[in-house]
């Protein structure tokens, strides 16, 4: 549309003028506009993610340059998909993204529900409650390692007030059957308001007179909950899913200044470990490879779980 | 909507459910009020027990942030005299002198340049970029835009290998210039998204309008599309900020000295004899304070910038 009117107009004017109305051609803007993007993307992710690839197939260290570089093949690969301790790393991540998915649903969910119900001042209070999301995960991390203190913190002192327990008698973050729960309660924290409010997207654009319809047919409450509430929200839902499945398998600023991964290695998640054999233990070649694994797993489950969203949506 | 609608809930339920949702944001704030509060106590009263709600508020925490102390023996206390501005006083109490500034100022600065200096790189590419993605055929046009939404999906970690080489080649490890450009990367497929979605939704006679009456392409973009897209650009540009000014996978790992960020900083804040719990709260505030600003002023616009723009109101 917009061309065939650009077109009309230069050919119903003089050669001169034309080119004034058109300067560079559509195609040369549309270059010059999109170009530096991609360069610095193609600079900065692509060719670092190829030099990953590349680093991947050698046994390079980069504390060591004048050691010789060998080729060996897929030996890094075969190393850490046979590493008892990586499998253990996947875990601990599973658990983590598991519990954190659920849970952020469930309340998210509910509170997106309770919001809807109009009552006064949802507005305000919806703020309040979004405020977490928007923080810095290191910083708010690192301050609550202080509220998990065992004697002297806030969260340790409102469980013992609340069960009775002796605020002292447990560590969120040094024991190692609470460590996990420590770092899924605060990013359940941080992030139950995101699943919260692409919810209440959902919510709020369910035509009002689809209920009323279903009053109309007697439909009870329940029922109206299961068959509209539910199925409507749902391609939300999912969605909201998707993008804290991807987050938190990346899950590193947060888990670091928690626990840092301890204690023993409970909580490494799998960045927090791929950053201690890539920074700590400098063993490049073997971290790339490790790097190029959690890469294909995540776009690859990205993408799998990208089709059944676009079928939910179709239905 | 009148009272006798069936999707309007009863007086009961908005009672039922504004008690729980009350009840759940105070539970949520109360950390960050906790981190506010501590950051006016005093190191005693910070780590007493039980916690205290309470508390004659110092600010201590602050000196603290900005300053190092050392401790010297009380005959040397009493020849140095009467401590001459209230923070000398403050620090004298406990049997210290302030040696000089701390490293903090310099790290929050090191934060607002390259949260700044990427915000706009970001958004003059960004905007570009969305304007041709919006109005003009570009070949292959849906694969670069998952090609731009897909480097959000890389962690960290994964990538940074290759860019510490890279930098320590160019010379950009630890500059503000290396990490100006890195987040820049991070953010900018957040920036063309989002900016796209604004720009889609201008009617496209305007510029149809000015180029027929005589204006170029370059002039249409800025004297048409850019003002009518002035609000997009400006919340894409506090998200671009926030997520600069809160990265930390990066700053930590590519910056120790002259570049190094707040976030990486604020944890290390270690006082005589422990985690300083006071100053750290007082840094954090700082650093927290702000984003809080600016979440409140974005509200309308905050479930479309999380979402890329996957989600609009």
């Amino acid at each position: 549309m917009l061309h065939s009117s650009i077109d009309r107009a230069a050919h119903a004017t003089p050669p001169v003028l034309a080119r004034r109305i058109r300067g560079l051609s559509d195609r040369a803007i549309a270059w010059i506009f999109v170009a530096p993007s991609i360069v610095l993307l193609l600079a900065i992710n692509i060719f670092p993610l190829i030099w990953t690839v590349r680093l991947s197939f050698t046994n390079f260290r980069v504390n060591r340059p004048n050691e010789p570089v060998q080729f060996v093949g897929l030996r890094n690969y075969l190393n850490i998909l046979t590493d008892k301790d990586i499998w253990l790393t996947m875990q601990a991540t599973a658990h983590f993204l598991i519990w954190t998915i659920v849970l952020q649903v469930l309340i998210g969910f509910a509170l997106a529900y309770l919001i809807n119900k109009k009552f006064r001042g949802n507005d305000l209070w919806t703020t309040i409650i979004v405020l977490p999301m928007m923080l810095s995960p290191a910083v708010v991390g690192n301050f609550w390692t202080f509220l998990y203190q065992p004697q002297i913190g806030l969260f340790n002192y409102a469980i013992g007030f609340l069960t009775g327990a002796d605020p002292s008698s447990f560590s969120m973050i040094g024991d190692t059957s609470l460590a996990p729960w420590a770092i899924i309660i605060v990013d359940t924290w941080m992030w139950t308001p995101f699943v919260m409010l692409i919810c209440l997207a959902g919510l709020r654009s369910i035509p009002s007179s689809i209920y009323e319809a279903a009053e109309c047919d007697r439909a009870s409450s329940w029922r109206q909950f299961w068959t509209i509430t539910i199925p409507m929200v749902l391609p939300f839902l999912m969605l909201a899913i998707l993008f804290r499945g991807i987050e938190n398998f990346k899950m590193f600023d947060l888990v670091v200044q928690l626990t840092g991964g301890g204690p023993g290695s409970i909580t490494e998640l799998t960045s927090i470990n791929l950053k201690r054999e890539a920074f700590e233990k400098w063993r490049t070649g073997y971290a790339s490879a490790y790097a190029v694994i959690l890469f294909v797993t995540v776009f690859g489950l990205a993408s799998i779980y990208v089709k059944a969203l676009n079928k939910v949506k179709q239905r | 909507m009148s009272s006798f609608s069936v999707t309007e809930p009863s007086a009961p339920q908005k009672w039922f459910a504004g008690t729980l949702v009350v009840l759940y944001a105070v539970i949520t704030i109360l950390p960050l009020l906790w981190i506010i509060g501590t950051g006016f106590k005093s190191p005693s009263d910070a780590i007493a027990y039980p916690p205290k709600t309470f508390f004659e508020p110092t600010l201590e925490g602050y000196v603290n942030l900005f300053t190092t102390r050392t401790r010297v023996s009380e005959e040397q206390l009493k020849e140095m005299g009467e401590p001459k501005t209230w923070y000398e006083r403050l620090v004298r109490k406990d049997g210290l002198i302030i040696a000089g500034p701390s490293r903090f100022p310099e790290r929050f600065y090191n934060s607002v340049i390259i949260g700044f200096g990427s915000t706009v790189l970001c958004i003059v590419l960004g905007t570009a970029a969305a304007y041709a993605f919006s109005r003009f055929k570009v070949p292959l046009k849906d694969d670069l835009l998952f090609f731009i939404l897909s480097t959000r999906m890389m962690p960290p970690i994964a990538v940074a290998i290759p860019i510490f080489l890279m930098f320590r080649s160019l010379g950009l490890n630890d500059t503000h210039a290396g990490m100006i450009l890195l987040y820049t990367a991070v953010n900018l497929s957040l920036s063309v998204w989002l900016l796209k979605g604004f720009i889609d939704e201008i009617p496209i006679e305007y510029e149809e309008a000015a180029l027929i009456d005589g204006y170029t392409r370059f002039q249409a973009f800025y004297k048409v599309v850019l003002p009518q897209a002035a609000t997009g650009i400006a919340s894409t540009a506090i998200f671009c900020l926030i997520f600069a000014w809160n990265e930390y996978a990066f700053a930590v790992l590519l910056t120790s000295g002259t570049a190094q960020t707040a976030p990486p900083f604020i944890p290390t804040i270690i006082g005589v004899g422990g985690q300083d719990w006071p100053a750290v709260a007082a840094g954090a505030t700082l650093f927290l304070v702000p984003v809080m600003v600016f979440t409140i002023l974005l509200r309308k616009h905050l479930l479309r910038g999380i979402t890329f723009g996957a989600v609009r109101k």
